[in-house]
């Protein structure tokens, strides 16, 4: 007799662990011939808000943890990611990819977070500056991130565009509530199921699925998100009630399957600028040329 | 706590010594300085510019309505089409060194129109807002033929057209964060400065034309609100930068959310001062009156929520107030003068409006006795003890010379409350611990903090918000991204 599969549910990933949407609802996801594949939560407002939350409270632990440890953690899960490569294959192929196609996503996901992994202890040193100012003080400008970013992940892929718009916002010491591909969402919750067994602390990425009209529109307008993420034309949809904090909306435009879709400015333009006035001491006449 | 006043305030009166106005020359009515020329305003319409120290009448200014507005944006995407956008790094940066020079030529003819104006003291003009203003066009000459260096890997391009608004705080000083980074980085210009405050904009006008530059490059537009609204609702700007209030600032994003429009926004502030038990006290109380009280506390990151360890905020407070009751209040052509008078009377009623809240609320009140001018706009340094964090005058921006005085115990209890406020603007801290300092430096939420300082700028130096104080930086290198496209 055939054994019966164990058929898999998609939860959401909030704070570290794996509720169901709290409204209880869920969406049906098919394949290219309409053959259901999940039921798909279908978050809530309320849902969005608990990521917010549980976001905010990582992002004390996380952007103070070293730059290097965040790039091993980064690592981490790359390493994580390899070890599940053949999953996320068979996911996307259930999802409509072409096998061929499949294996490059899923390589190239995990290059590229291997790629921001590297990136972790460097942007600081490239785009940090030391100031040199006209009066007596050590005048330096640094980045720090800012704060929670709600991501919204590309439409067109599964793993791939949610891959290369979460890690950099992360690398930055930015903590994320990402909404996945309302289309293809099934490696987004697996994706969590990487994070969370690669060391990276909960809350740090929380991972929602279901509609933007309904979760990013309560993140947009949400008092205590930092900033959006997403292609230009996902963002100016809520661009306006994004006004209220003055939510930093920040453009990803790019061919995510391509491998130069990454860089440092994925991670910089994610961060503000912070710049600090030391004192110098100025008394007595000794000069360098002692 | 009874202040006592001290002997020096009375005893001691300086002779008036004030700054001559007879090599100003001010015309009877200024135009619009559209494509190289002056333009007659569309409308027919201008507007009185006063001198809020005494209320007499300076000028005309030019309301500048939609179809002037038009014209401007037209004279500039010409220049940028055909002259700007083709000239070389190197030869921008020569155009931007001339403003410079001009300027530095014109310095104390700017500074007191600056300060007739604006009503800021002399002393601050001179030797600050104006010298900080030429520095700063040498600043971005410089990088006119350099950005490959300040953005590797990538193609750096200019946006197009710059509408920039401006505020009437440091008007000659905004107008040159505005314009120095766009021109360098290859933009043509439509800027607006405030209403109260158009004169050394005009006279920039003046040597802008001067040093030859191409005409449609720089546009300078004066007017009202609506004048502004014009600038960010025109079709063919590519770019708005803003400075003034989170009010306004949060109308401008509403209005170009959705266009491909890029913003920068430097807004309002409601900034920590922190003193240390370790602190040189002395010098910790020039920084606080000189961080709340420098151009009568109309600055963005004013130093305008006091935090006292509790263990020296009875001195502190003391000095302070003894402090207060010697700074000189009026005429701000005289250079003994310390706080000037108030930009307008709109803003002085705001002003008084949140000290009757800050007495309303039950806060204690301190100001110094001191005559004030009878004709102008003037507010006497204030002081506010026994406040809560939850006071309207603790949490709201007032713009003015009204300080909030609140103590702790804990380095982690400052950090908290120095955070709990929707801006992020700056930052001060006063302690003698190198390492406090970079402790407090890295955990305060704003774009600037200053140690045992504050109210310092430097051309080389970014300046800007965190939060509901704006996004984008002004100055460094940092100040380059705000008027490129890179690919």
């Amino acid at each position: 007799m055939e054994r019966l599969e164990i058929l898999k549910t998609y939860k959401i990933y909030i704070g570290g662990q794996f509720p169901r949407t709290e409204s209880g609802r869920y969406y049906v996801v098919s394949d290219k011939k309409g053959n259901p594949l999940a039921n798909v939560c279908l978050s809530s407002r309320k849902d969005a808000r608990n990521a917010v939350v549980a976001a905010r409270k990582a992002f004390g632990s996380w952007s103070e943890k070293t730059a290097f440890n965040r790039g091993q953690i980064l690592y981490r899960i790359a390493e994580m990611l390899e070890s599940r490569k053949e999953q996320f294959v068979a996911e996307l192929i259930k999802q409509g990819s072409m096998q061929k196609a499949a294996v490059k996503e899923v390589e190239l996901s995990i290059d590229r977070i291997v790629y921001y992994a590297g990136w972790a202890d460097k942007y600081q040193q490239i785009s940090s500056s030391v100031n040199p100012v006209s009066s007596s003080h050590f005048n330096f400008s640094v980045l720090e991130p800012m704060g929670v970013v709600g991501v919204l992940c590309p439409q067109n892929s599964s793993l791939i565009g949610l891959v290369s718009t979460i890690i950099p916002v992360i690398t930055g010491g930015n903590t994320v509530v990402a909404l996945a591909s309302e289309v293809l969402p099934l490696c987004a919750i697996t994706f969590a199921e990487v994070l969370n067994s690669s060391d990276v602390t909960g809350g740090v990425v929380n991972l929602l699925t279901g509609t933007q009209k309904e979760v990013v529109t309560t993140l947009a307008s949400h008092m205590d998100v930092n900033a959006l993420v997403g292609s230009t034309q996902d963002l100016n949809s809520f661009s306006e009630s994004a006004v209220d904090n003055l939510k930093r909306l920040i453009p990803f435009d790019a061919d995510w399957m391509k491998v130069e879709a990454q860089g440092l400015h994925f991670v910089s333009d994610v961060q503000e600028v912070k710049t600090t006035w030391h004192p110098i001491e100025n008394i007595g006449g000794a000069t360098s040329s002692y | 706590m009874k202040s006592k006043k001290t002997e020096s305030s009375t005893s001691w009166l300086y002779s008036p010594s004030p700054e001559s106005t007879s090599h100003i020359h001010l015309k009877e009515s200024y135009d619009l300085y559209i494509n190289g020329k002056w333009e007659k305003p569309t409308s027919g319409r201008y507007f009185d510019s006063i001198n809020p120290a005494n209320e007499k009448h300076l000028a005309k200014i030019a309301h500048a309505d939609q179809a002037d507005i038009d014209k401007a944006v037209k004279a500039a995407r010409k220049a940028y089409d055909t002259v700007w956008s083709k000239l070389p790094g190197s030869e921008r940066a020569k155009y931007i060194y001339r403003i410079a020079r001009i300027m530095q030529e014109r310095a104390r003819e700017l500074a007191v129109i600056e300060t007739l104006d604006g009503g800021k003291p002399i002393r601050e003009s001179r030797d600050i807002d104006i010298p900080l203003a030429c520095n700063h066009f040498f600043y971005y000459a410089g990088w006119a033929d350099k950005l490959e260096y300040a953005f590797p890997t990538r193609k750096v391009e200019a946006l197009g057209v710059a509408g920039q608004i401006i505020p009437w705080n440091f008007p000659l000083l905004m107008a040159a964060w505005k314009i120095a980074p766009a021109l360098a980085t290859g933009n043509t210009v439509v800027l607006k400065p405030a209403e109260t405050t158009s004169l050394t904009a005009l006279k920039l006008a003046e040597i802008i034309h001067d040093a030859g530059l191409p005409p449609g490059v720089v546009n300078i537009v004066t007017g009202y609100g609506d004048t502004g609204a014009a600038i960010v609702n025109h079709p063919d700007i590519n770019k708005i930068a803003f400075t003034g209030s989170t009010n306004v600032g949060k109308i401008i994003q509403k209005s170009i959310a959705g266009t491909s429009k890029k913003a920068t926004l430097e807004l309002g502030g409601k900034s920590a001062n922190i003193i240390f038990e370790d602190a040189p006290i002395d010098q910790a109380v020039e920084g606080i009156v000189n961080g709340i009280f420098f151009n009568q506390g109309h600055v963005c990151c004013a130093g305008s929520r006091l935090y006292v360890q509790e263990s020296v905020a009875e001195k502190v407070i003391q000095k302070l107030k003894d402090r207060i009751q010697t700074l000189y209040v009026g005429d701000p052509l005289d250079k003994n003068t310390d706080i000037g008078a108030i930009n307008s009377k709109e803003q002085l009623q705001t002003i008084d409006k949140y000290i009757k809240i800050g007495i309303k609320e039950g806060a204690e009140m301190y100001q110094p006795t001191c005559v004030l001018p009878k004709k102008g706009f003037y507010c006497p340094p204030t002081l506010f003890t026994n406040v809560a964090q939850s006071n309207l005058i603790v949490q709201e921006e007032i713009f003015g010379p009204v300080l909030t005085v609140q103590t702790f115990r804990t380095v982690d209890e400052v950090i908290q409350k120095a955070n709990n406020t929707p801006f992020g603007l700056a930052a001060g801290v006063w302690t003698d611990k190198g390492s406090r300092i970079f402790n407090l430096t890295t955990k305060l939420r704003a774009g600037v903090v200053w140690a045992n300082t504050y109210n310092k700028f430097d051309p080389s130096s970014p300046f800007g918000g965190y939060k509901e104080s704006g996004f984008g930086r002004e100055g460094g290198v940092h100040g380059l991204n705000a008027y490129v496209k890179l690919s």
